[in-house]
């Protein structure tokens, strides 16, 4: 090593390394095949340290839910890949080995440089099918992770560039519209191999020694932000609770019991008193729990980079004998899409009572999965259509939360109903916002959103992973809350049926003329709804957004008429 | 023998470039933007650039009238009437959040909730009526937002690119009881599927049609006032002109005409001068802007995003923008580390030399203090800055944080500055499949010759090409651009199932449309140069890539090979298991205009002048005495070496020690860059 960096040359490294991610992340989102990918942006990409893991940069798209996740299954890699050769790319969604659920498959590339390993390149990727009980993973009522799909463990799929044809072939014959699989594969490892070439630029130009000394330096400078941005929020113990509404099996609610105690530049997250571990798939693994945490905090203080030093000051107890640390063989499939929003709630509700300024109510916090699998008589096809969906932010000090915002762990766009309908034979009746959805306070929360969507051809099942049934999300400084999450089946002949679990529900077969109507959840609202300005009220209703008679209960001084 | 006027109205300053071919001599102006009303500063810069207005066989005009109008949100107050359950679509989008972290963000619908008014209709995606149009209700419609005081209306039905005719018959309805020339239906703007992206592209045009309509009547009005009895033609975010008549139909394809004007002039300029493959480097006070030209003809791009959640999916010159420019302010971040831009100083307070009460260090100053720039010549300043003040300033703010001396902190402002401007060069070129090494930069606007040759030495870019008028590219890409018309139908079907001869029919009716319009533009008799395009994509992916197709008439398997032979090229990957789909078939009508000579654009050669030297800072080997030179002095022809510096009324070019420079016969310093002396 030579003398100290010098910090011009080391914020072009950092932009450097950044951007190395930044284009793997646009290369494998733009030749995905998986709409999941492609469209939701459920992946991310990113540079791990080559002795323990640990995250150096990650793409500023990538899916916020695997910033924490990946250094822990690169982690699991190096533990247990004797071997990395230049060109292997080693497959793995184990996700008990530093994963989120079985859906999320992870690839890791050993970077060589001038024959020496120097770090790991790594993405994750959400394939539409991976095995299991039902298309596309989220079973409601799974009870062990096999019949969740097919669990992979860290096996090199290329070896030294070339794909090996035999673990394709196990894959391909358990998993569903395994066809189009061998593109995902292809994109997600293209990826890889363009950042291997960038990375490879990046240390031409700078040499070796000097991109080494800058990840660490760039580690320590991003540990000591970290500290002091804690050592701003005043010295506390501080409580926050979430509540996930069932794990979809047994109908009671989960409950997170979140203590984050703030001790000069640290802060220390205790989730002892959690539920116990559940039945169905709602438990979360541990790299998913500490993620969660991660992501909320990063929320919380977005100018915070990101690598491992980061996470140093944010020391997490392992909440052992809890939900939140599954092990084999609990299912875990609504642990990366539920179960770590509602985690992010408790940490947003129990900062609330520290740093109110800078915190905001409660957001929608679901990710909506619906899914409807059926045949198509008309197409002569099988079919399964997943729709994802957006819910309220809270409000905050500055203003109103925004309507229709994607899921807290992620960065999702929805399908529009115009591609929706030409795959597959349903008929949307209403795609509209859910008036009145939005938690009264000064700053109101936004609004969740109401579809109807009807069948047209042919018989099909419908299952649903969504939260926030039971209760709204959470208002903060006495606003109230959002709205809850409802679904309804409203069958052709007149009758409805609501699902027990309210916001979970698996297999319940619709016919043509049946429809599903859904509301997602508001965001809590921010601050005494009396303090309301009386004349964003009168805007309210004018906009149609609240009715007179619900502004009347909702919002009860400000009413002068 | 024409005389043309291209006229680009800027953030800042309007440029005017006049060309006379008779007398075979130019005259340019510029002048202060008239922001309240665009058509006095274009006025006046014909005035000053002593233009004869009635002799005058064309001018051409770039305006921000509708850019601006939609940033800062000054839009005419339009009405929706859409389809029954849908009038949300709008306000919901296909909604993310504005940042990946913090959860706070807002967006403002085009179009409020209370003028958003639905009506009983549904197509199905065949284009089966599943509900009939209820045309009472439609007129009640257009008499509620009437009443509300719209001006203008859009008409926004779901599946209306397979068929369009209750869009039509609503429009019709709509038009009885409310006449109005500003009534947009969806179906005429864009005829592609997804109705977030076509219904705020219809919003636009609906919502920016009566402020460009009212522009440009006074524009006319003020000219024809001053005899000009030609057509007035339009610049466009496509690159292409057409007329004023047309366009206002079409206001939505004025946004973003700026940037494109500029990568035009590039692209006339690079194929007389034998570069055929530029990177466009456009920068200004506040930002620059990338493109990319390969084989003479500038990227377009179907799918961009003016800002969070406003997709304007209408063809447009592919410029990639971010925040640096010459008033980027630099500053340490909470990490220690220096930052560049995003935030800019602006035209007001500006930089801390425009001494009006700036006090953060910015790009300029940092190019000021190092030498680059003649403090005596800066364009925007009264009165000598106080170098020795800003110079303390710089060591103040950044080096001592840092550690540094101010010297070398302005210099690393300079090298964060370039590096940043690098990435969005490697943005545009390696990360779409281009190697940066196989194109030349072409260094435009008021601060891109300082720069260019620090970034192409920075990506192995063999060759800078700085035009002879660097800081009136925008103005002279409005007199030089083509006239063009774009089209799109969608077809979506899976390559095996496609009809060929329905793929022919389509490009020729493309091409039908197209030429009638140029006709109606007054465009139509000279040479006109068709472009085909098929966006497509393997069955099962969502992002398109877009194939060029030299004959409308290609096979089945010719388009095959020509997708697949494009993904190669962009992602290295083949995928002969998996079949294609083939999305959208996309035509170019351009309607070729007379070529100006851009000899015009030489200054009259200057008398020898006294050398002049200064001392300048260079990353390679510091503070070195450089001669100053004019650039009017620089005759086609003329060679040279650097390190020097090149002045002229607009820019100043930076040449580097060891960079070679050689002037072209239309006036072009064509700069190799050589090997940068640089090593970390």
């Amino acid at each position: 090593m030579t003398t100290e960096i010098d910090p011009i040359t080391l914020g072009v490294i950092q932009n450097g390394l950044q951007q190395v991610c930044n284009e793997m992340d646009l290369a494998f989102c733009r030749a995905a095949f998986s709409p999941v990918i492609a469209e939701a942006m459920d992946r991310s990409d990113g540079i791990y340290a080559a002795e323990d893991g640990a995250l150096i940069a990650q793409g500023d798209l990538g899916l916020p839910v695997f910033v924490g996740t990946m250094q822990y299954g690169t982690q699991a890699v190096i533990q247990r890949v004797s071997d990395p050769q230049p060109d292997d790319v080693i497959i793995c969604n184990d996700p008990y080995l530093g994963g989120t659920h079985l859906m999320d498959v992870r690839f890791y590339r050993p970077f060589f440089y001038q024959g020496e390993l120097f770090c790991w390149l790594a993405n994750t990727g959400h394939w539409p099918d991976t095995g299991g009980m039902v298309p596309g993973g989220f079973s409601a009522r799974a009870t062990e992770v096999e019949q969740e799909g097919l669990r992979i463990p860290p096996v090199k799929l290329f070896k030294q560039g070339v794909l090996d044809p035999e673990i394709l072939a196990i894959i391909q014959s358990n998993i569903r519209i395994a066809d189009q699989r061998i593109g995902d594969i292809q994109a997600q490892a293209a990826a890889l191999k363009i950042g291997d070439k960038r990375l490879t630029a990046l240390l031409d130009r700078y040499g070796r020694d000097t991109v080494a000394q800058a990840i660490a330096e760039l580690r320590a400078r991003a540990e000591r932000l970290m500290r002091a941005t804690i050592a701003d929020v005043p010295d506390g113990v501080y409580t926050g609770e979430a509540f996930v509404d069932s794990d979809g099996v047994v109908d009671e609610p989960l409950k997170i019991a979140m203590q984050i105690t703030v001790k000069g530049d640290e802060m220390t997250f205790d989730m002892a008193g959690s539920s116990p571990p559940c039945r169905g798939p709602m438990n979360s693994v541990i790299a998913t729990t500490r993620s969660s945490i991660y992501l909320a905090i990063k929320h919380i203080f977005p100018d915070v980079p990101l690598n491992a030093g980061t996470y140093a000051p944010l020391k997490i107890i392992d909440p052992k004998g809890t939900f939140l640390y599954a092990e084999y063989p609990r299912p875990v499939s609504g642990c990366a899409a539920e179960v770590s929003q509602r985690i992010a709630e408790a940490v947003f509700a129990a900062l609330t009572k520290a740093i109110p300024d800078q915190l905001f109510a409660a957001p929608a916090g679901s990710s909506g999965n619906f899914a409807l699998g059926g045949y198509d008589p008309d197409k002569q096809r099988s079919y399964v259509m997943y729709v994802i969906s957006g819910g309220g932010y809270g409000g905050h000090a500055g203003g109103d939360g925004l309507t229709n915002g994607c899921s807290t762990i992620g960065i999702s766009k929805s399908q529009p109903i115009e591609v929706l309908e030409q795959y597959y034979p349903v008929l949307f009746e209403r795609y509209a916002l859910a008036e009145g959805s939005g938690g009264a306070g000064q700053h109101r929360g936004g609004f969740g959103i109401n579809y109807r969507v009807r069948v047209r051809r042919g018989e099909a099942r419908a299952s649903m992973v969504m939260d926030h049934g039971r209760t709204g999300p959470q208002g903060a400084l006495n606003g109230s809350e959002g709205g809850a999450n409802t679904v309804r089946f409203d069958f052709k002949d007149g009758s409805t049926h609501t699902p027990l679990h309210l916001s979970k529900e698996q297999d319940i077969t619709v016919r043509p003329g049946d429809v599903i109507d859904v509301c997602t959840p508001g965001g809590g609202g921010y601050g005494n709804p009396a303090r309301r300005d009386p004349k964003m009220v009168q805007d309210d209703i004018r906009k149609g957004y609240y009715s007179p008679e619900e502004v009347a209960r909702l919002f009860p001084v400000t009413v002068t008429e | 023998m024409a005389k043309i006027v291209g006229c680009d109205v800027g953030g800042t300053f309007t440029d005017l470039i006049y060309l006379d071919e008779a007398t075979g001599s130019a005259r340019i102006a510029k002048v202060p933007t008239t922001v309240a009303n665009q058509s006095e500063g274009v006025l006046a810069a014909l005035d000053k650039a002593q233009v004869d207005i009635a002799a005058l066989d064309s001018l051409v005009h770039g305006t921000t009238a509708t850019t601006n109008a939609l940033l800062e949100r000054k839009l005419a107050k339009t009405g929706l009437i859409t389809t029954a359950g849908f009038r949300d679509i709008l306000e919901l989008g296909r909604r993310t959040r504005p940042s990946a972290y913090g959860l706070t963000g807002s967006f403002t619908p085009l179009i409020p909730r209370n003028l958003r008014l639905e009506v009983p209709e549904r197509m199905d995606v065949d284009g089966n009526v599943v509900i009939a149009l209820d045309e009472a209700a439609v007129k009640r419609a257009a008499e509620t937002l009437v009443a509300e005081g719209c001006e203008s209306l859009l008409i926004h039905f779901l599946h209306s690119y397979t068929d369009p005719t209750h869009e039509k018959r609503a429009k019709e309805i709509a038009l009885s009881v409310w006449p109005n020339a500003y009534v947009t239906a969806g179906h005429e703007i864009l005829s592609e599927f997804r109705e977030y992206e076509r219904g705020v592209t219809a919003a636009v045009n609906a919502a920016v049609q009566p402020i460009l309509e009212r522009y440009l009547a006074r524009l006319t009005k003020g000219l024809s006032q001053r005899g000009y009895t030609k057509d007035l033609l339009v610049m466009q975010g496509n690159g292409g002109t057409v007329s004023a008549e047309a366009i206002s139909k079409l206001a939505v394809n004025t946004v973003m005409s700026g940037p494109a004007s500029g990568v035009m002039a590039a692209a006339r300029t690079g194929s007389v001068s034998g570069r055929e493959n530029l990177i466009t480097f456009d920068m200004g006070g506040t930002s620059c802007d990338v493109g990319l030209i390969k084989d003479g003809t500038p990227q377009v791009s179907s799918e961009l995003e003016i800002e969070y959640a406003m997709p304007v999916h209408v063809p447009m010159v592919d410029v990639h923008t971010i925040g640096a420019g010459g008033g980027s302010i630099a500053r340490i971040d909470a990490g220690g580390l220096l930052q560049v831009g995003p935030e800019s100083a602006g035209a007001q307070p500006g930089p801390i030399c425009y001494g009006r009460g700036g006090t953060q260090p910015t790009i300029t100053d940092a190019n000021l203090v190092l030498g680059r720039l003649n403090p005596a010549r800066l364009l925007a300043v009264e009165g000598a800055p106080d170098i020795t003040a800003i110079q303390a300033r710089i060591g103040e703010v950044i080096g001592d944080p840092l550690g540094l001396s101010w010297e070398d902190a302005a210099a690393a402002i300079l090298r964060i500055a370039n590096d940043r401007m690098a990435g969005a060069v490697r943005m545009v070129s390696l990360s779409r499949g281009h190697d940066p090494r196989d194109f030349s930069l072409f260094a435009f606007g008021g601060a891109g010759p300082l720069h260019a040759g620090a970034i192409a030495r920075e990506l192995g870019v063999p060759t800078l090409l700085i035009p002879a008028r660097p800081g009136i590219t925008n103005a002279l890409g409005c007199a030089v651009a083509d006239l063009r018309h774009d089209f799109v139908n969608t077809i979506n079907k899976p390559m095996a199932s496609v009809d060929m001869g329905s793929v022919r029919d389509i490009f020729e009716a493309q091409i039908t449309e197209g030429r009638a319009r140029l006709d109606r533009d007054g465009g139509g008799t000279g040479e006109v140069r068709v472009i085909h395009r098929a966006d497509m994509q393997f069955i099962g992916q969502s992002h398109l890539l877009s194939v060029p197709i030299a004959d409308p008439a290609i096979s089945r398997e010719d388009l095959q090979a020509a997708f697949e032979a494009v993904y190669w090229a962009r992602f290295e990957v083949s995928l002969p298991e998996i079949k294609a789909n083939l999305v959208n078939l996309n035509t170019a009508v351009i309607g070729i205009r007379q070529q100006v000579d851009l000899r015009l654009l030489l200054d009259p050669v200057s008398p020898e002048m006294h050398p002049e030297s200064r001392p300048v800072w260079f990353e390679e080997g510091g503070w070195t005495k450089t001669p100053i030179l004019q650039r009017s002095t620089l005759t086609p022809g003329t060679q040279l070496t650097g390190p020097a510096i090149v002045e002229q009324m607009d820019t100043t070019t930076v040449l580097a020690p060891g960079m070679r420079v050689e002037v072209d016969e239309i006036g072009n310093m064509i700069v190799h860059v050589g090997p940068g002396g640089l090593a970390a």
